[in-house]
């Protein structure tokens, strides 16, 4: 079982990560999108604190999600392009420890920063601050089923890096982390229990864990295979 | 010491838009044997490599690796072989010792890493990053992973592709060194090699090649 975890699971999430920190543009990139629309939203809407507050929790899961969507396109690509990802499909290990390490590598580049970045758009948006906790946790959990989901996209749209047509086979598939997402957080605001909507994104990580490995196995083979 | 049998190939076949692309290939392959695989270009080398690796899979026909049925030993078969193709799987971002230590099997020693640099004539650049080197600099550093590996069997498709004479000379020394272990080597390359004694198997296209 060890043997599972490190040569698959560990050795993606350490080569990925290393080539993240090397290609910093790519990772800065969404992040940076992420805090300049959020900051446009407080100035092009009336800043009344109330009314921000209201809108912030739908406003904070959009920008989330397509900042998410933004970075997920060059998942595979960049190994289909240099040979690495025949290297992978031919690992004797499963296939769905290397995928699952090159997706967690990727939420912690993107989920990880997002979620961390969050409390500075909470004060833009005037969010009480009950709300932080929820609104970190839910996008802790929700930007990693984000990342699961993008992957499978980004698996079926190759050899073509994804744009329009990963963008409509995605968004289907993150509606109910945004609908779930901004409810954690709106439930917060209203001084509601949050904790349900928390716990509906937690079992859809869970099925997206158990589930995307496996399609996303297959739409690599696919593109392999032309 | 008597030969054993480590590959079998028998009428492996593949098709593309309702057509075989060559005819039936079968052959066999010993310890300590290497097998050229010739044919023009297009004449489906690289899709041979693919279902010998398993990225295709063959529309009819058997592989057997030390005599048992692939479909009995799938783990041990993919453990077993060491595979480079045309593209040289190198990451541009990583320095040359991070590629091929990331590339090597788990638990090889740094030593290991640094004598593999050595003997592919890349040991004074193993700190640079990879986008620094040249085409032939990349190979020579896919190819150093032939030094690391424990793999019985290798599938080198067109290993001497952009290096120059003297990483010929590296690569055909590194082959012959396996082979006089009784290790396996298929391979395609459309260049003379002078060094290894290999038997050739010619890949006869049934569509016209361009």
């Amino acid at each position: 079982m060890h043997n599972y975890l490190s040569a698959g699971f560990i050795a993606y999430l350490t080569r990925d990560l290393l080539l993240g920190v090397r290609n910093k543009t790519d990772l800065v990139k969404p992040l940076i999108f992420f805090l300049l629309v959020s900051a446009l939203v407080p100035l092009s809407i009336a800043p009344e604190a109330e009314r921000l507050a209201q809108l912030a929790p739908g406003m904070i899961w959009i920008f989330a999600v397509l900042a998410t969507l933004l970075s997920v396109e060059r998942l595979f690509s960049d190994d289909l392009q240099d040979g690495s990802l025949e290297q992978m499909l031919m690992s004797p290990n499963l296939l769905i420890m290397p995928i699952l390490g090159k997706i967690t590598a990727h939420w912690v580049m993107i989920g990880l920063p997002l979620t961390l970045l969050s409390p500075v758009l909470g004060v833009w948006f005037s969010l009480p601050t009950v709300a932080v906790t929820p609104m970190m946790l839910s996008l802790a959990i929700g930007t990693a089923v984000l990342c699961l989901i993008g992957a499978v996209g980004a698996a079926l749209t190759l050899p073509r890096q994804g744009g329009v047509l990963l963008a409509l086979l995605v968004m289907p598939l993150y509606m109910p982390v945004l609908i779930f997402g901004s409810a954690t957080i709106q439930s917060a605001v209203d001084g509601l229990d949050w904790t349900a909507p928390l716990v509906i994104l937690v079992a859809l990580l869970a099925i997206a864990i158990a589930l995307c490995p496996l399609a996303i196995n297959a739409g690599l083979r696919l593109a392999k295979n032309g | 010491m008597a030969a054993t049998n480590i590959l079998k190939i028998e009428n492996l076949s593949f098709e593309r838009n309702d057509a075989l692309l060559f005819e039936p290939v079968s052959f066999e392959l010993n310890s300590g044997e290497a097998l050229h695989i010739e044919g023009a270009n297009g004449a489906g080398k690289t899709t041979l490599f693919q279902l010998l690796i398993k990225l295709l899979e063959p529309c009819t026909g058997d592989v057997y690796f030390r005599g048992q049925h692939l479909s009995q030993c799938h783990f041990e078969y993919l453990s077993d072989i060491l595979f480079i193709g045309h593209q040289s799987a190198v990451k541009a971002a990583l320095t040359v010792e991070e590629n091929l230590s990331w590339m090597s099997p788990d638990g090889t020693s740094t030593e290991k890493i640094t004598a593999a640099l050595q003997f592919v004539g890349l040991e004074h650049y193993a700190s640079i990053p990879c986008y620094r080197l040249s085409a032939g600099q990349h190979r020579r550093v896919a190819l150093a992973r032939l030094m690391t590996t424990s793999a019985t069997l290798w599938y080198l498709d067109e290993p001497f592709a952009a290096l120059d004479k003297q990483g010929v000379g590296f690569i055909e020394n590194c082959m012959q060194q396996h082979l006089d272990q009784g290790g396996c080597i298929v391979f395609s390359s459309h260049q003379d090699l002078v060094k290894i004694a290999a038997r050739s198997y010619r890949l006869n296209p049934l569509r016209e090649v361009v």
